[in-house]
């Protein structure tokens, strides 16, 4: 079973050679951490950045330099900044390659849940059902079951989605899952989980294939 | 050159009254107009209509206005890590109307741009969705929004000049270009307001015909919302 800095590293392998990459709050913002080097890629924060660089050292930190999350940052060479509107012009207009979020809760038609409880808690969506509305490759990062051990991997969604129909891939604490064909493909398993253990988390449709390697971490 | 000085934030704030809608920059706290919040605090007008991504934290920001109850209605993305918004809303005592943030950057440009309504992708098959008008276009479906009306837009950059000219500092950029001539009238309030001509016209972000009021703001706090740093290794 992995941790979320295990989830982390296993996605940081769908990043490539030349990739615009969106990290949302959360788990994916770790990615950056297990990203290859000799790869060239640029993290975008929709905050108007791109080019963001990692945390800044001790009494370096500026107010006008942060992230989505609103953590310090440093900007790379070769950074840009710009406006919100022009954010989301990156964004809509699939000038990002890939966008990594966090999930409530995902769908085996690909629908995503993350920005509301309804009654409990309403914390909004932000940039999130933009960047899923457009994304055409968007990897979601979670855990398969919550804190009671129920699944959050479902035929459909029960809370108020955040897009339609988007998530292509899931990487969770005992999976990598693909979605497609309103089903959940089960692709890996994390170290040390059986197949079984997936099933039994899964509350969506998985479709097992042959043998199910495990994960390279 | 026509001037847009405003001796003070007062002068700035000239006209704003009860049951307005304002737009105010920022993301979290990076780029949020200071000098302006604090004057609406001091001037306890009410039932305002804000427009901002976010809504401030418990004690700066716009959680100034919160604290007072001078909001009626917020129109934000993300109004996390603020306990009393969070209170206000549950009760029922503040209307908050979320708004996806590419959207919420968006209504404002077209407020700024002249373009009454535009399509979006983000929302549709979701409850921000709802009552509003979807259309399709090559197999894929769009919400339509509708520009902003605001009455006042306040602004923050980090160096301006009496022509209303801005140039803006890393990401406290962000809303505040967006919000520039989106509403009846524009308050910019500056880090540094600089002499005429000292400015490269190949460097300016915002143009100052997009800007009614420019005055030098004070006291500036900049506060962090979160300090992440790594260790020297």
């Amino acid at each position: 079973m992995l941790d979320k800095n295990g989830i982390a590293k296993r996605i940081a392998q769908e990043v490539q050679n030349g990739f615009y990459v969106n990290l949302g709050i959360g788990i994916p913002t770790l990615v950056a951490n297990y990203v290859r080097e000799d790869i060239e890629v640029e993290f975008q924060s929709e905050n108007g950045v791109l080019g963001m660089g990692p945390f800044p050292f001790e009494g370096e930190e500026d107010a006008d330099l942060i992230n989505a999350g609103k953590q310090t940052i440093t900007a790379l060479p070769g950074a840009s900044f710009f406006d919100s509107s022009m954010s989301f012009s990156m964004i809509r207009g699939k000038h990002i390659h890939l966008t990594i979020l966090g999930a409530m809760e995902v769908a085996e038609n690909g629908d995503i849940a993350n920005w509301k409880i309804p009654g409990k808690m309403v914390k909004g969506m932000g940039g999130a059902m933009d960047l899923v509305a457009s994304a055409d490759n968007i990897i979601v990062a979670m855990m398969h079951t919550n804190k009671r051990g129920e699944s959050k991997i479902l035929k459909k969604c029960s809370l108020p989605l955040t897009g339609v129909g988007c998530v292509t891939k899931v990487v969770t604490n005992l999976a990598v899952l693909e979605v497609r064909n309103n089903a959940f493909h089960l692709l890996e398993r994390a170290p040390g989980v059986s197949v079984e253990e997936i099933q039994k988390a899964t509350e969506g449709t998985l479709v097992v294939n042959g043998e199910i390697p495990e994960m390279y971490i | 050159m026509i001037n847009k000085t405003v001796n003070n934030v007062q002068e700035a704030l000239e006209g704003v009254q009860n049951a307005m809608t304002l737009m105010l920059g920022g993301f979290g706290l990076s780029g949020i107009p200071e000098n302006a919040i604090s004057e609406l605090v001091k001037r306890k007008v009410t039932d305002l209509t804000c427009i901002s991504n976010n809504a401030g934290v418990d004690d700066f920001g716009l959680g100034l206005l919160l604290q007072q109850k001078q909001i009626k209605k917020m129109i934000s993305s993300y109004v996390g890590e603020n306990d009393e918004f969070e209170r206000q809303m549950l009760s029922g005592e503040l209307e908050v109307e979320l708004t996806p943030q590419g959207t919420l950057a968006e209504k404002c440009r077209a407020a700024q741009a002249g373009f009454p309504a535009f399509y979006t992708p983000a929302g549709y098959g979701t409850e921000v969705a709802e009552g509003k008008e979807t259309r399709e276009f090559d197999g894929k479906m769009y919400v339509l929004e509708p520009a902003f009306k605001a009455d006042f837009a306040f602004v923050k950059a980090w160096k301006g000049d009496a022509a209303g000219n801005l140039v803006f500092k890393g990401t406290a950029r962000n809303f505040n270009p967006n919000m520039c001539g989106a509403a009846t009238i524009t308050v910019a309030e500056v880090e540094e307001l600089v002499p005429v001509g000292a400015l490269d016209p190949n460097n300016i972000h915002i143009p100052g015909v997009f800007i009614q009021r420019i005055f030098q703001g004070e006291n500036y706090e900049k506060r962090i919302e979160q300090r992440t740093i790594r260790q020297r290794s």
